[in-house]
């Protein structure tokens, strides 16, 4: 059976089903990650104590991952950009970057975990780090998504480019929204657990 | 696709680049300014007044909501109204918590 909508626009919505589909899931995303953002302002809030993040956590190494994320935005964006332009060999270095970019995150992030791990500051020992751990690990879990969506896109999946183009490049564009939101995540977590 | 399509993702691309600059420029603010130690009211204020530009930034361009489809927009209206409910939730209990009524 065909799906239908994958590339014309439906003229009930005025978008292609896989846009719809990917802002309704967003949607949902928001609400899981602002119903724990609202537990941090609670627990902060409410706490006698509550240690500064850049007391607890490394200000560096985080400001690293944000550039890293945000450069990876960056290049799934111009991705897209690539394949609208009908240059599917940029495009797909543009996207195997934003992978690539992807890891460096997770690797940064790994490496923030083991060493609070060695320090015995795991997500029983304080409120802050529960919350830190939650909200981090989460986040990290849509990172290891993203890599996995864009990794298929970059390799086998790229082989629709050739068959339907444009489909091809829905796929790449739907993706590229998760990304983004990954990206917009990040933008708020960083402030809120290392800077404050 | 035709030249003033290519003109006109020519001008996407400057923009991406742009909105490049101003992230990592904001990211550079909001990193300087948690090193000043400010009163912790106007840490949060500025911190999340920056955050928000960046967000904002991200979701007009990479995200395109510059430029959607009203039943996009539609979504996001129903979803800020919740996102806002869930975010009162802890001033609700702190106001039940304090006795305030």
């Amino acid at each position: 059976m065909q799906i239908p909508y994958t590339v014309e626009v439906r003229p009930d919505t005025g978008l292609s089903n896989a846009k719809l589909g990917i802002w309704l899931f967003l949607a949902s995303e928001v609400m899981l990650f602002g119903a724990l953002f609202s537990s941090y302002v609670l627990l902060r809030v409410s706490a006698p104590q509550w240690p500064h993040g850049y007391e607890e956590l490394s200000v560096p190494l985080a400001t690293f991952n944000t550039i890293i994320l945000i450069s990876s935005s960056v290049t799934m964006v111009m991705s897209w950009a690539q394949l609208k332009l009908k240059r599917p060999v940029p495009a797909r270095m543009y996207l195997w970057s934003t992978v690539a970019l992807a890891l460096l995150f997770l690797v940064v992030k790994l490496y923030e975990y083991s060493h609070h791990f060695a320090l015995g500051e795991y997500p029983r020992a304080s409120t802050f780090l529960a919350i830190y751990f939650t909200l981090t690990g989460l986040h990290g879990l849509h990172v290891i998504g993203g890599i996995a969506v864009n990794g298929y896109l970059a390799g086998p999946g790229a082989a629709m480019w050739r068959s339907d183009p444009e489909r091809y490049t829905n796929r790449v564009e739907v993706a590229g929204l998760y990304w983004h939101f990954v990206d917009l995540v990040w933008i708020f977590l960083f402030p809120a657990l290392y800077l404050l | 696709m035709s030249g003033s399509g290519h003109d006109h993702m020519r001008h996407h691309l400057k923009a991406y680049v742009g909105v490049f600059v101003a992230l990592m420029a904001c990211t550079v603010i909001t990193v300087g300014v948690s090193y000043v130690h400010l009163a912790a009211s106007l840490a949060v204020t500025v911190a999340m007044i920056v955050a928000t530009v960046k967000g904002s930034l991200v979701a007009a361009y990479f995200m395109h909501l510059k430029s959607e489809q009203p039943a996009i927009y539609w979504i996001l209206a129903l979803t800020a109204v919740f996102w806002v409910l869930v975010m009162f939730l802890p001033l609700l209990a702190y106001l039940g918590s304090t006795g305030v009524r």
